[in-house]
């Protein structure tokens, strides 16, 4: 399938900080993201890696610095219909099903490039439509939160740690997943302990535990 | 997706994950008959005293009721993420905060509106009374579910915000236990109650406009 080019998007960090009960996580980080690029933080535990994510997604307010989206600030962008989160808490309801999840999602934003049977088999849950999440292993319900990037239409996934709890097979189908989300011009923004193998895309590293 | 789609998946959710936790939905209704027949048992069998205290006794109790049942409202989506994606949403989160109350009304207050007129028979309510009963259950029972969501959006990040809540909640309570019990007297005692019905109808109309915004914005304050 070969989607026209792209709109041209960015988001752009200027002098970020985050401070946490008087401890300085990063400070003066600077990023930009565009078009075809990744972003993937890196750091020990408890530098910040989380914490960064948040503040993307506009739960905690950062302690100094600003994002521009587009060159815009965040609130006066389209920035949210732009973004999809994949935390460590899934944002699944156990009691649905499968399929009732991703609806739900659906309903929450754009329609994107996959329906929802063809991102299931994507990342090979198909045949489970009908289950309640509650059934599903850890691995099967980290599969289901990213198939809801594949229906929605985001141009930016922020993803904290994709690959817990999924197996071999899973880390390289999800790295086939993102290598096509940015062949088709998004962006990516990860952080993962798992050495990331993408060929081609642009992959930018920060470390977060030398940002001070 | 459009707005009111979002509305409404939103409303329909809720109302599956209801159905699916049949039992859990079904406490409030329990705790409303439970607490209204202590009363009897509790005051003894004196006719007269049960059938003046009816009216307060059964909006007290819904009261109580529609409190406990607060906090399901955003727990779940609180604990498990959905709140997170809810808020990433590009749609405004007042409109699917308000679509949560709505499910929540239907899940709670509904039924208290369904088991209060046995319950109203069983005190002793004289029965000119009952419509006014019925009548001030569906103006109010709303506004108790709109206000308890600004409660349950500030605690629902801390640990154990079950007491802090009732101390929120239920002084905010007050003017609607007040001119609801109060019309369902005046009407059993055969006087006009259109005075009560009015300030019960500018109290609705004020809690779905003012409730949304700041639970949205108190939820946002959770998340972080």
């Amino acid at each position: 399938m070969e989607s026209p080019e792209p709109q041209k998007i960015s988001l752009e960090a200027k002098n970020l900080s985050c401070v946490r009960d008087d401890r300085v996580l990063f400070e003066g980080l600077n990023f930009k993201l565009e078009n075809k690029q990744v972003l993937l933080l890196e750091g020990k535990n408890g530098c910040g890696k989380t914490s960064l994510l948040r503040i993307i997604c506009g739960f905690r307010e950062q302690d100094a610095g600003e994002f521009l989206w587009c060159n815009q600030q965040i609130a006066d962008s389209n920035f949210y219909a732009e973004m999809a989160y994949v935390g460590h808490l899934d944002g699944i309801k156990k009691e649905l099903t499968v399929i009732e999840n991703l609806k739900m999602s659906l309903a929450l934003s754009e329609a994107g490039k996959y329906s929802i049977d063809n991102a299931l088999s994507k990342v090979q849950l198909s045949g489970y439509d009908d289950t309640l999440v509650q059934s599903l292993s850890a691995g099967q319900k980290r599969r289901l939160s990213l198939a809801r990037l594949l229906i929605t239409k985001k141009s930016l996934w922020v993803l904290d740690e994709p690959f817990t709890s999924i197996d071999k097979q899973g880390i390289t189908l999800i790295e086939s997943l993102m290598h096509e989300h940015v062949a088709d011009g998004g962006m990516i923004i990860l952080t993962s302990h798992h050495d990331l193998v993408l060929h081609e895309a642009n992959v930018q590293a920060i470390n977060l535990s030398e940002c001070h | 997706m459009s707005l009111t789609t979002a509305f409404f998946a939103v409303v329909r959710r809720d109302l599956i994950l209801a159905f699916r936790r049949r039992a859990e939905v079904a406490n409030p209704v329990f705790f409303f008959i439970l607490i209204v027949t202590l009363f009897p048992l509790g005051v003894g069998a004196h006719p007269q005293l049960l059938q003046a205290m009816a009216p307060g006794v059964i909006w007290v109790s819904a009261l109580l009721a529609v409190m406990l049942s607060l906090d399901s409202l955003f727990r779940s989506d609180f604990d498990d993420g959905s709140l997170e994606q809810m808020l990433l949403s590009s749609h405004p989160l007042t409109v699917l905060v308000f679509a949560k109350i709505v499910a929540h009304w239907l899940v709670t207050g509904l039924p208290l509106l369904l088991v209060a007129p046995l319950l109203a028979i069983f005190l002793g309510l004289p029965e000119q009374a009952l419509g006014t009963l019925l009548i001030t259950l569906v103006l109010a029972t709303p506004v108790l579910s709109l206000i308890g969501s600004i409660g349950v959006s500030l605690t629902v990040g801390l640990r154990r915000g079950g007491m802090i809540l009732s101390l929120l909640v239920l002084p905010l309570y007050v003017p609607v236990l007040i001119f609801a019990s109060n019309a369902v007297e005046m009407a059993g005692n055969g006087l006009a109650v259109d005075a009560q019905i009015n300030i019960l109808i500018a109290i609705f109309f004020m809690s779905v406009v003012l409730a949304p915004l700041p639970a949205a914005a108190a939820l946002k304050m959770s998340i972080s």
